[in-house]
């Protein structure tokens, strides 16, 4: 066990070199991080130059790599060109916002998956399933854009539109100390991704379950006289959610980057949106220091993830 | 029924023929047409093909691109099928425009990726020791940055210096190889990861092992023997990559980064919507999110076909 998890945490570093390298290379060479001096009459080419050389711009990309890598270590992400604050903070303050949209997203997702997979399997072929089979191929197929526009018509323009109660499009600035305020503001995108992730992983629900209710094991438990209710929840269900834990475990820092699409429709004050904002002035410490926190997050639960798996599901051996 | 056998030839022979007539190509294929979801989404697909292919004898180019200011946002009526857009374009014509350039985009974008998912996969597999672990970690650092952030960032990369293009006599926006690059370099992950499993378990088969001491060189034992061998897990999963792939594309183009205006691309065209949709112009939101989640749904559902027939143990829809 220990060797196993010291020799992933071992490749983990490595992926995680690889990981900087590649995105600095990335992000340095977007585009010109000090573009929005362009613009400015009281700044001369010289100016611009000497401002180079000071934020060391003009050091060869190397050392500017280890620089960057140096400090990152140590909690340093840099400072933003464009805003002069440091990364860390911007981040701080957006972090929040995404992980409520998203954990709320979530909750709601595995309720509703956990609720129509089961009876997708248990009433399988019937009408029913159809319809939630139908359902959740459509949603699988939906970009989440087309279930946030869709929404924010029908619910917040239509409803205006019709003299209906309606929900706030997001678009207009709110205040974001009023819990009523944020609540209202939550429902939309909330429900636009919740949609979306519901259809893949309600899918995901009937055909585990389904696998499991075709094991020995359950038709032993069903000979002994127990009732299919109880089998289905004492036997069949936990069985079949141990896949899902890894699916969900894979998906968290995943959900920490936010939706970057999601985000920017309903101007929700995430991290995606501060990414998508900041990759547009190639304001290259912001865009690095995200990519940086979200990477780090997936490579870390990944190996996370599979040792918890061991101790969840005792069949599966570590290699 | 023994002795029959052995006393004429011919019933053996016949017995032969009778019992082996399908090529595993006819025998997938059969599989393929009892899945009733996959042959509707086949279906579905040809008739889009039809739409875009079949509609530009009728409409120009030009008149996709034609800006009306006078007919700006016009509703749905007679002379616009599916209304015009802020500029007064016509989004039918647009549509079909638009649904040539996202399905020429995925398909290549896909292209790409399955040759570098097999290549880089199989390579890894065959040869195994430090190439593969190399490569294996260069696999698992793009996979762990979600594809959107790695969109945005190798688009603004590439992006700097590309200028427009000329093929066959028209000239294309510079922005459509970016997409199409873009999306074949940053989807080839899991497929490397799928060749790569089968290729493992593959190259310890008999038949690998018998073409080796026959004296076949690395080179052919690799794509003789053990890349069609995966054809299967290829065509599957690149046939649910042209699913992603116009996701993708419609994701980059509806952020602005992908192919840029008067060209069409059902992404782009999304882009205007999500402004003027808070003014109630549902047409220019309606027809090409429509249209994207047809074309998605039709290829997944010949995708998931696909998979069943080729692996008739798996059960798994999906």
């Amino acid at each position: 066990m220990w060797t196993y998890i010291l020799r992933r945490s071992f490749q983990a570093l490595f992926t995680l070199l690889i990981i900087t390298v590649l995105c600095f290379l990335l992000t340095r060479y977007s585009g010109d991080p000090l573009a929005q001096y362009a613009a400015n009459p009281r700044m001369s080419a010289e100016d611009k130059e000497a401002l180079k050389e000071r934020l060391g711009l003009n050091d060869p990309l190397y050392v500017q790599y280890f620089k960057w890598l140096g400090l990152a270590v140590q909690g340093d992400l840099g400072n933003s060109f464009f805003a002069r604050q440091p990364v860390s903070e911007m981040i701080g303050q957006r972090l929040p916002n995404t992980l409520i949209l998203m954990f709320t997203a979530e909750v709601i997702t595995i309720s509703l998956a956990l609720t129509l997979g089961i009876i997708s399997a248990v009433k399988q072929y019937t009408w029913v399933d159809n319809v939630i089979t139908t359902f959740s191929f459509i949603g699988f197929s939906m970009p989440i854009f087309f279930s946030a526009l869709g929404l924010l018509l029908i619910f917040a323009v239509q409803f205006k539109a019709w003299g209906l109660p309606y929900l706030p499009t997001g678009a207009s600035v709110w205040d974001k100390s009023d819990p009523v305020e944020y609540i209202k503001n939550l429902i939309l995108p909330v429900s636009a991704l919740a949609l979306i992730q519901t259809a893949g992983y309600s899918r995901f629900v009937r055909t585990s379950i389904l696998e499991v209710l075709g094991q020995d094991y359950i038709r032993t438990a069903r000979a002994k006289g127990l009732t299919s209710r109880g089998v289905l929840f004492k036997h069949a269900l936990r069985n079949a959610a141990l896949p899902l834990v890894t699916i969900v475990g894979l998906d968290i820092p995943f959900l920490l980057g936010g939706a970057i699409v999601t985000e920017s429709i309903f101007s929700w004050p995430g991290m995606g949106r501060l990414f998508w904002e900041y990759a547009q002035r190639s304001d290259y410490p912001v865009v690095l220091g995200i990519l940086l926190i979200i990477s780090t997050a997936v490579v870390v639960l990944t190996i996370v993830t599979d040792v918890i798996y061991t101790f969840v599901d005792p069949r599966i051996k570590l290699g | 029924m023994a002795t029959d056998t052995i006393s004429t030839d011919i019933p053996a022979i016949g017995l032969e023929t009778n019992q082996n007539p399908h090529t595993p190509g006819q025998l997938i294929w059969r599989r393929f047409r009892k899945h009733r979801m996959a042959v509707m989404g086949m279906i579905g697909f040809g008739l889009l093909l039809l739409f875009v292919v079949g509609g530009s004898y009728f409409v120009s180019e030009e008149r996709a691109n034609a800006v009306d200011l006078q007919a700006r946002l016009s509703p749905p009526s007679s002379q616009y099928w599916m209304g015009t857009d802020s500029t007064g374009r016509d989004i039918f014509t647009r549509m079909i425009y638009g649904g040539q350039m996202s399905l020429i985009v995925g398909g290549t974008a896909v292209m790409i990726s399955v040759t570098l998912g097999t290549l880089i996969g199989g390579l890894s597999g065959y040869f195994g020791g430090w190439l593969d672990a190399i490569l294996m970690r260069f696999t698992e650092a793009m996979l762990s940055i979600p594809q959107l952030f790695l969109l945005i960032v190798l688009g603004k990369f590439v992006g700097r210096n590309m200028s427009d293009v000329t093929i066959l006599g028209k000239t294309v926006s510079s922005s459509v190889f970016i997409v199409i690059f873009v999306i074949g370099l940053t989807s080839w992950m899991f497929l490397a990861r799928i060749v790569r499993a089968n290729v493992l378990s593959l190259k310890e088969m008999d038949y690998v092992a018998v073409s080796k001491s026959l004296g076949s060189s690395n080179l052919r034992t690799f794509f003789r023997h053990l890349i069609p061998n995966t054809m299967g897990v290829i065509i599957v999963s690149s046939t649910l990559g042209l699913a992603g792939a116009i996701l993708s594309e419609a994701y980059v183009s509806f952020l602005g980064l992908g192919i840029q205006p008067p060209t069409a691309s059902w992404g782009n065209m999304l882009t205007a919507a999500q402004t003027f949709v808070q003014q109630g112009s549902w047409w220019m939101w309606v027809f090409p999110s429509v249209f994207i989640v047809i074309t998605i749904l039709c290829v997944n559902l010949v995708g998931d076909g696909l998979r069943d027939a080729f692996d008739p143990r798996s059960s798994r829809h999906l």
